[in-house]
């Protein structure tokens, strides 16, 4: 699903179908609407914390981690809008290692989300309350970033050639964007799961 | 060879349910659990099937390729083949979305026949009450796909770009993969009996959905699937009208039904996560052990409720509006007069989309929640018969004084305004709380709702189909077949569920296989009826088929109708115009002196000549 909405270099028969149209517009829209979506299906497994646990946050919750977790997906954004801005300007080496950063903040964060549940496993496991919602709601977003990373892994490849430049971005800011509504999702989850209360 | 890509498919799809039930268990024996364990395994395999099914069928060829450099294949666009296969026609697309869901629909109806013959007299008759239970809940899923994909997957497809004046979608590989995911939808269904079958109707409230049988799993997987067959073609839609208008296609010029299509993808694209992540939850409370609906806990099943409902009310207008729709286009064209009201007409389209978002907890008037709910949402739920009646004002005035002609099409529209009012006017009656608290889960329900979506919607798509027949398969329909279909089925499905609010009143509750012994009459009265109305089918099947092989070949515009998809041949070519039209006017100036809605260039004109003329 995550990969709806961005595909890479259109095919003849797009080109062909819209001849005076921004195939760039029409792809954006494609996004921005994918994002719409994505993001109520976020704001309804918000609110079931809320709706089960009310702002009850067990005193295990580990606050440092959270706070780590949260500083190397923001970091992530920062390194995947150099990328966006490196592949629109056609600077190639820009490009590869903005996105080889990203993609290592990103598995850091995995990284860490595996050490959460590590973590959780022994205070609040998945089937008590707290623990019910803490596993979703981290193993959804964490799917999130996972799709995420494969999608950077797949326009790093493809740039690997050079093949990004001022005519040509679409794939390296749809997937930077997609990243973007990933963290931004995160700056919800973090006080959601661990501030409130 | 026409099936390869159908036995690809299938072989990718075993595959990949190999290598996601196997991971799964290798997985479990790593951290120590007992390895097998059906549910766990069957999901994850599953999973990984669907991955291989859309990839073998076409997803790799038309699309993966690109992800590794290297160029994708064109998929086939001629021949009966491109019918069984990813084909990125919008065309194609459409048809193959109308056969499979009529197909559906005819099985879904053979099933409401099997519960009518359990229900025709007290005690048990030809099933335990654990088949009718499963036999109910797929009746009720199966209609309900074929509810919401019926116009949204085939009519929206093959015809919006064609009124648009567009060649195709926005994102023609997008629209191929919706379809694509229904197949696997359908297997997982009515594959439900063997696990055990399911018996939470197509609502699955839990905790009965986390603690039955396997079979449940399955109908759980399938609906989140289907979920997302939903949201992608929503955005699709909402793409394609936005960005992909011909020059001059203003929105005031859209005709009525693209309109209707754009109000229903808006709903599509944002509600049905809401119950995407209802259904997962029930899943993982199966599956992973969490406890969402585990009360011990701190679970809380009305939170399913909510979640469930928040897309489950939109959804019926992902139904109805639509076919508000198809019903004010066949109205104007056979009365041969403008759409009387046609803004207001647009205005409250997109009003019921906003309401439809704040009416869902109607259906929880007797669950349990607080009641300072119950005042606000009853209001809310009665504001919706404004802009509802608002459409319904447009059809009578579209009608009134017009030279009516009384086509198949044209019965199906006027039969859809008559049984609408009585949806709409019973609705009334649920939508207050102090009637609704007697009249919630009887057969009253069931009457209203079958008088909205069948009464209202199923005869509106029928009238499209035959009103669009020609465009779609090139030939004439039998109309003196298609009278008599729509007179038999008009008449008898009013004597089935005209009934059914009285076996309701009487207190029939429904979803259950047996009843106290004053309701016989009743009961056996709407079951012979619901045969009557079976029936009635056969004419339908018969006449489509046959003329769809063997009928008279079809001119381009046989109901002389002016908008735009009109204007191409029948069926159209790939690229569905010889040139881009340009908008000049309103789709419907019928006997308007001097309307016109848009040029075409003739066929064979080059683009250059018609940027001069």
């Amino acid at each position: 699903m995550a990969f709806a909405a961005r595909a890479p270099a259109p095919s003849h028969r797009e080109e062909r179908a819209h001849p005076h149209k921004s195939r760039l517009g029409i792809n954006r829209l494609g996004l921005w609407l994918f994002l719409l979506s994505d993001s109520v299906f976020f704001g309804v497994l918000l609110s079931t914390r809320y709706y089960l646990q009310g702002v009850r946050t067990p005193e295990e919750v580990s606050q440092p981690l959270g706070l780590v977790l949260t500083s190397v997906l923001l970091l992530s954004s920062l390194t995947a809008y150099r990328a966006e801005t490196s592949a629109v300007h056609g600077n190639q080496a820009g490009f590869r290692r903005n996105t080889l950063f990203t993609i290592l903040l990103g598995a850091l964060f995995i990284v860490g989300v595996g050490v959460e549940w590590a973590l959780a496993f022994s205070h609040f496991p998945p089937d008590t309350g707290y623990g019910t919602v803490l596993f979703t709601t981290t193993g959804i977003h964490a799917f999130h970033v996972v799709t995420g990373l494969i999608a950077l892994a797949v326009v790093f490849r493809l740039g690997k050639d050079g093949r990004y430049s001022k005519g040509n971005f679409w794939p390296a800011e749809g997937v930077v964007k997609y990243w973007h509504f990933v963290d931004v999702a995160w700056v919800f989850i973090y006080p959601t799961l661990y501030l409130v209360g | 060879m026409a099936f390869l890509p159908l036995i690809k498919a299938v072989l990718f799809a075993a595959i990949g349910f190999a290598v996601g039930a196997g991971a799964t268990t290798g997985l479990r024996n790593l951290l120590g659990m007992e390895p097998w364990s059906t549910e766990p395994v069957v999901t994850m395999g599953y999973v990984f099937a669907l991955i291989g099914w859309l990839l073998g069928v076409g997803l790799w060829d038309a699309w993966a390729r690109e992800w590794f450099g290297k160029q994708p294949k064109e998929p086939l666009h001629e021949g009966w083949a491109r019918f069984l296969r990813f084909s990125t026609d919008h065309k194609v697309i459409g048809v193959q979305y109308l056969v499979t869901m009529v197909v559906i629909m005819l099985l879904a109806g053979a099933l409401s026949l099997l519960m009518r013959v359990e229900l025709a007299a007290p005690g048990q008759t030809i099933m335990g009450a654990s088949d009718f239970n499963t036999t109910m809940s797929l009746h009720g899923i199966m209609m309900i796909a074929v509810a919401v994909a019926t116009v949204m997957g085939g009519f929206a497809n093959f015809f919006v770009p064609l009124m648009i004046g567009a060649e195709d979608v926005a994102f023609p590989r997008i629209n191929a993969m919706s379809y694509w995911i229904v197949p696997p939808v359908a297997v997982l269904l009515l594959a439900t009996p063997l696990m055990g079958g399911f018996d939470t109707g197509w609502t699955a409230y839990p905790p009965l959905s986390v603690l039955n049988a396997s079979g449940q799993l399955l109908f759980l997987l399938a609906f989140l699937t289907f979920g997302v067959s939903s949201i992608l073609g929503g955005l699709n839609f909402l793409a394609t009208i936005i960005m992909l208008r011909a020059p001059g296609m203003s929105w005031g010029r859209l005709p009525i039904f693209v309109w209707s299509i754009f109000s229903a993808a808006l709903i599509s694209l944002t509600a049905t996560q809401s119950v995407a992540l209802g259904l997962l939850t029930v899943i993982l409370d199966r599956v992973a052990g969490t406890s969402f609906y585990n009360a011990a806990e701190g679970g809380n099943a009305l939170l399913y409720e909510h979640v469930f409902w928040f897309y489950s009310h939109p959804a019926v207008y992902i139904m109805i509006l639509p076919a508000f729709g198809i019903a004010l286009e066949m109205l104007t064209h056979f009365s041969r007069k403008p759409l009387f009201a046609y803004k207001w007409v647009v205005a409250s389209l997109l009003t019921v989309v906003g309401l439809s978002y704040i009416v869902w907890a109607h259906h929880l008037f007797t669950s349990g929640m607080g009641d300072y709910l119950h005042l606000p949402f009853m209001v809310t739920t009665e504001l919706i018969s404004i802009p509802t009646g608002m459409v319904f004002l447009s059809g009578l005035g579209t009608i009134w004084q017009g030279r009516l002609w009384l086509k198949t099409p044209m019965l199906f529209a006027l039969g859809f305004l008559m049984n609408f009012v009585i949806g709409g006017v019973t609705g009334i009656f649920l939508a207050d709380v102090p009637t609704d608290i007697n009249l919630q889960d009887t057969y009253f329900v069931v009457a209203h709702f079958h008088y909205t979506i069948m009464g209202g919607e199923i005869f509106a798509i029928l009238g499209a189909l035959y009103y669009w027949f020609p465009k779609m398969s090139g030939r004439s329909y039998n109309e003196a077949l298609g009278v008599v279909h729509f007179w038999w089925l008009f008449l008898s499905y009013n004597v089935t569920f005209i009934s059914m609010f009285w076996v309701g009143i009487l207190g029939m509750p429904r979803r259950v296989a047996d009843y106290p012994a004053n309701m016989a009459d009743a009961n056996l009265f709407v079951t012979v009826a619901s045969f009557v109305l079976g029936a009635s089918f056969l004419v339908f099947a018969g006449n489509l088929l046959y003329s769809w092989i063997k009928g008279p070949v079809a001119s381009a515009n046989p109901w002389k109708a002016r908008t735009l998809e009109w204007q191409t041949s029948s069926p159209p070519p790939l690229e569905n115009f010889p040139s881009e039209p340009t908008v000049v006017g309103s789709p419907y100036g019928y006997g308007v002196a001097g309307s016109v809605h848009a040029r075409l260039a003739p066929a064979g004109g080059s683009k250059e000549q018609d940027g001069q003329s």
